[in-house]
């Protein structure tokens, strides 16, 4: 059956078309969908775990069992899992093991843009990279069978475009028939499986002759393909820069790589031989393009196309026209109107986000706040520009501690939100704990994964495939760690804020604030909403609300007479009612819910 | 060789993922090789989102590249600026007339273009740029969430090798069925105003 599948989606239907048993991941953009969509198919296994560590070696733990298995991460989440990848590399499985690892190149939703094909040469593990859904969706099966022939897990490598694409998929619709009676067995195998210093010397060499073979086996990987049309250009391409390659030069030669790294030296070495000039169309780092250098072979690539940042067709013309390699004939006319400056359109905190009564009070305090990754890092933004630092995920406790002891003047806080501070956070809370720094803690509990789409998290009480769960305790949590001032408030109520904040200000110890309300997307939370309205005779326009940083306040047309000001108006396709703005007014023009009530009631 | 290259721009909320769906799937059923991508994440909480759609024999590159673009939607009129030298010169843009204000705009800090600049830029790219009030035809309705349907109705009428049922059999595949009439209804509408601004421009 043919269907227009996501490189996500696609990645799904490959695992279960190819027998994967047990799958586990840590939403990250931009591969959350893989496992939302594997989620629900029939006979599997999935869940989410607190962080990509987890998930690589719940993902390990099913292959040495004897099932096929999955781990799901974005790029940096390898950074995390990164100790458990290098000694599955060691020790090998016994059913295969995929990792399907989403870089991000352009950074859309990422804090830097490494290049995880180095990890694979790091690890001595194999990296194939699909250029569209159907190789998405085939190469999940291929990684797979490579895995239990060379024992050894493999690395899946998507980027941002082969994710988020959709193009035609030809799907099976089918499983292999698994016996329902037989469980998989343990096999011990303590020589092959425990890594202390004597197995692991054991182990290496067998790891380095791994890799010579596959490297041998590349020679004739099928997506390892030679595409040989006019010789005076050959081209060497892999992922979605492959498809860059090929609509740019339509008649050039390509030799496209689905498996990057080992590279096929051999092959290599063929396809230059038979070109009068050689180059790599690769993005982000010049992978391929070193392994062809050490191959002795001259090729140029990043002396061609940038290192930073996506490719597309407009980036690949440009620069083959720079180097001479197209006429400047080529180039595609643009039209290039004087737009002027344009207004921004930033990502924004939704209207009715918990987050923004606590970045309002942290501001009025005029606290150091240091950030982590979730929807509240774009505080940083203006109006609210109230988060100071924000590096990866669970640095913020670690580094407002390290803010602490270095003795600066200003009481600092680390926010930090509910499934970020289960992925990373807690070691971190545990050392402000141990160590004793004056470190403030908020927790922003919004009772959900928010920023990859709402997913279920060791908070919410549910799993990934559904069921009931126990929902951890912040408060127990923190007192267990020898944290005794720990507050929990109501960010939409800005007194308690203050009030939890300015108790933690006045002491000298390690606190956490546990700022609980539901992320104002959720399906209950929906049913609440309430547009509120501002009383026009009241407002002077003074400008008081606009610092809260909502959407949904907006400047009236209407000038007060006095001050000559705009005054403020809410949109009521925008406001949900969280009444923070309401609470902010020095001129109680906006009204409440209960004020709207009444007034309701009145007439 | 077949290719339309198609570019969606909105703001996140807008339906600019649900549009950029049905015209994918049109593209499938009139029997193209489609591709179709977009961003996920950051870029859709309130912020300017993009879709781009490929139909032709054979489609290599999922993204639409700048000057590409046969057909430019855009579901907001500051977000048609943004984008609109992804049209071809002469291209055909179809623009909601419809103002979402960034942040900036409605804290006072930028101004929004008038109807005259934003004018003066899409007619600076093509001759062939329409303002279709979308939103305000979805409202007639009964629902502003439409409004994407009204703006896809409209594209329509330049697609008229495309059956109309191409259309409808997409639309009913990716709308709740107590929401299919209201869709339907939104796309004849956005046909019909098509069609007579068209007319109206060709006679002017």
């Amino acid at each position: 059956m043919k269907r227009l599948l996501s490189g996500n989606e696609a990645v799904a239907w490959g695992a279960w078309e190819s027998g994967v048993r047990v799958a586990a991941a840590y939403p990250g953009t931009p591969s959350t969908e893989i496992l939302e969509t594997f989620a629900p198919m029939p006979d599997i296994y999935a869940e989410w775990t607190p962080n990509e560590k987890v998930a690589l070696d719940v993902a390990v733990g099913a292959a040495y069992a004897g099932s096929r298995a999955m781990a799901v991460m974005k790029h940096v989440g390898l950074n995390v899992a990164a100790d458990s990848y290098f000694y599955a590399s060691m020790t090998g499985m016994e059913a295969g093991l995929v990792i399907v690892n989403a870089d991000d190149p352009f950074m859309h939703s990422s804090q830097n843009e490494q290049d995880n094909r180095r990890y694979a040469k790091f690890a001595r593990v194999p990296c194939l990279e699909p250029s569209d859904s159907q190789e998405a969706r085939d190469l999940v099966g291929t990684a797979l069978d490579i895995s239990e022939q060379f024992d050894t897990p493999v690395l899946l490598r998507l980027t941002t475009r082969t994710s988020h694409s959709y193009s035609i998929v030809d799907l099976k619709g089918t499983r292999p028939p698994q016996s329902q009676a037989e469980k998989p067995s343990y096999r011990i195998d303590t020589a092959k499986y425990v890594m202390v210093p004597g197995n692991a010397r054991r182990r290496h060499p067998i790891v380095e002759e791994r890799i010579g073979k596959l490297a041998e086996y590349a020679e004739t990987f099928p997506y390892n393909r030679m595409e040989l049309k006019d010789r005076s250009l050959g081209i060497v391409s892999d992922g979605v820069a492959y498809q860059y390659a090929r609509q740019v030069f339509p008649e050039a030669s390509i030799l496209k790589l689905g498996m990057t790294y080992p590279v096929p030296a051999r092959l290599l070495r063929q396809f230059a031989s038979q070109v009068k000039r050689l180059i790599v169309i690769e993005e982000l780092d010049p992978f391929i393009e070193e392994e062809i250098r050490l191959l002795g072979i001259p090729v140029e690539g990043k002396s061609i196309f940038p290192i930073c940042g996506e490719l597309d067709q407009q980036i690949v013309r440009e620069c083959a026209i720079e180097a001479g390699l197209l006429p400047s004939s080529a180039r595609v006319p643009v039209a290039q109107p004087d737009k002027g400056l344009l207004p921004p359109r930033p990502p924004i905190l939704c209207p009715g986000c918990p987050h923004r009564g606590v970045f309002y009070v942290t501001n009025k305090l005029k606290l150091v706040v240091n950030g982590d990754i979730g929807c509240y890092t774009l505080a940083f933004l203006p109006p609210l520009g109230a988060l100071h630092t924000c590096g990866c995920m669970g640095g913020s406790i670690g580094v407002a501690h390290g803010v602490a002891k270095a003795g600066i003047a200003e009481r600092n806080v680390a926010v930090i939100g509910d499934s970020t501070f289960f992925h990373t956070g807690i070691p971190a809370l545990l050392n402000v704990a141990y160590n004793r720094s004056n470190t403030i803690t908020i927790i922003l509990d919004n009772r959900t994964t928010a920023m990859t789409g709402r997913q279920e998290n060791p908070g919410t009480g549910r799993t990934l495939q559904g069921s009931e769960t126990v929902q951890v305790e912040f408060e127990a949590l923190a007192r267990a760690m020898g944290i005794q001032r720990v507050h929990t408030v109501d960010p939409y109520n800005l007194k308690e804020v203050e009030a939890a904040l300015g108790d933690c200000l006045a002491a000298d110890e390690p606190a956490v604030i546990i700022a609980r309300r539901e992320c104002a997307l959720m399906p209950e939370a929906r049913k609440t909403w309430l547009p509120l309205r501002v009383d026009e005779e009241r407002c002077n326009g003074c400008g008081l609300c606009f610092r809260v940083g909502c959407p949904a306040i907006v400047k009236s047309d209407v000038l007060d007479a006095k001050t000559g000001k705009p005054k403020a108006r809410i949109d009521p396709l925008l406001c949900i009612g969280c009444e923070i703005c309401a609470q902010v007014c020095a001129r109680q023009a906006i009204l409440f819910r209960a004020q709207l009530a009444e007034e309701e009631g009145g007439a | 060789m077949l290719k339309v290259d198609f570019l969606l721009a909105g703001v996140g909320g807008q339906g600019t993922i649900l549009a950029s769906d049905v015209l994918a799937a049109v593209g499938l059923h009139t029997g193209h090789d489609v591709k179709k991508s977009e961003v996920h994440g950051m870029a859709q909480r309130g912020g300017s989102v993009t879709s781009h759609v490929r139909w032709g024999d054979k489609v290599y590159s999922p993204l639409v590249g700048r000057g590409e673009a046969d057909f430019f939607l855009a579901f907001e009129k500051l977000e048609a600026l943004r984008h609109i030298e992804m049209l071809r010169p002469g291209g055909i843009v179809l623009v909601n007339d419809y103002t979402i204000p960034p942040l900036s705009v409605s804290s006072g800090s930028d101004e929004y273009p008038d109807d005259e600049r934003i004018r003066a830029i899409l007619g600076a790219v093509t001759p062939n740029y329409y303002l279709v009030p979308g939103t305000t035809l979805a409202e007639e309705l009964g629902n502003a969430r439409v409004n994407n349907i009204v703006i896809l109705g409209a594209l329509s009428h330049f697609l008229a090798d495309v059956p109309p049922e191409a259309w409808l059999e997409a639309i009913r595949g990716r709308v709740p069925s107590r929401f299919l009439d209201l869709n339907q209804q939104a796309f004849l509408a956005g046909k019909e105003t098509m069609d007579k601004l068209h007319t109206a421009r060709n006679c002017g």
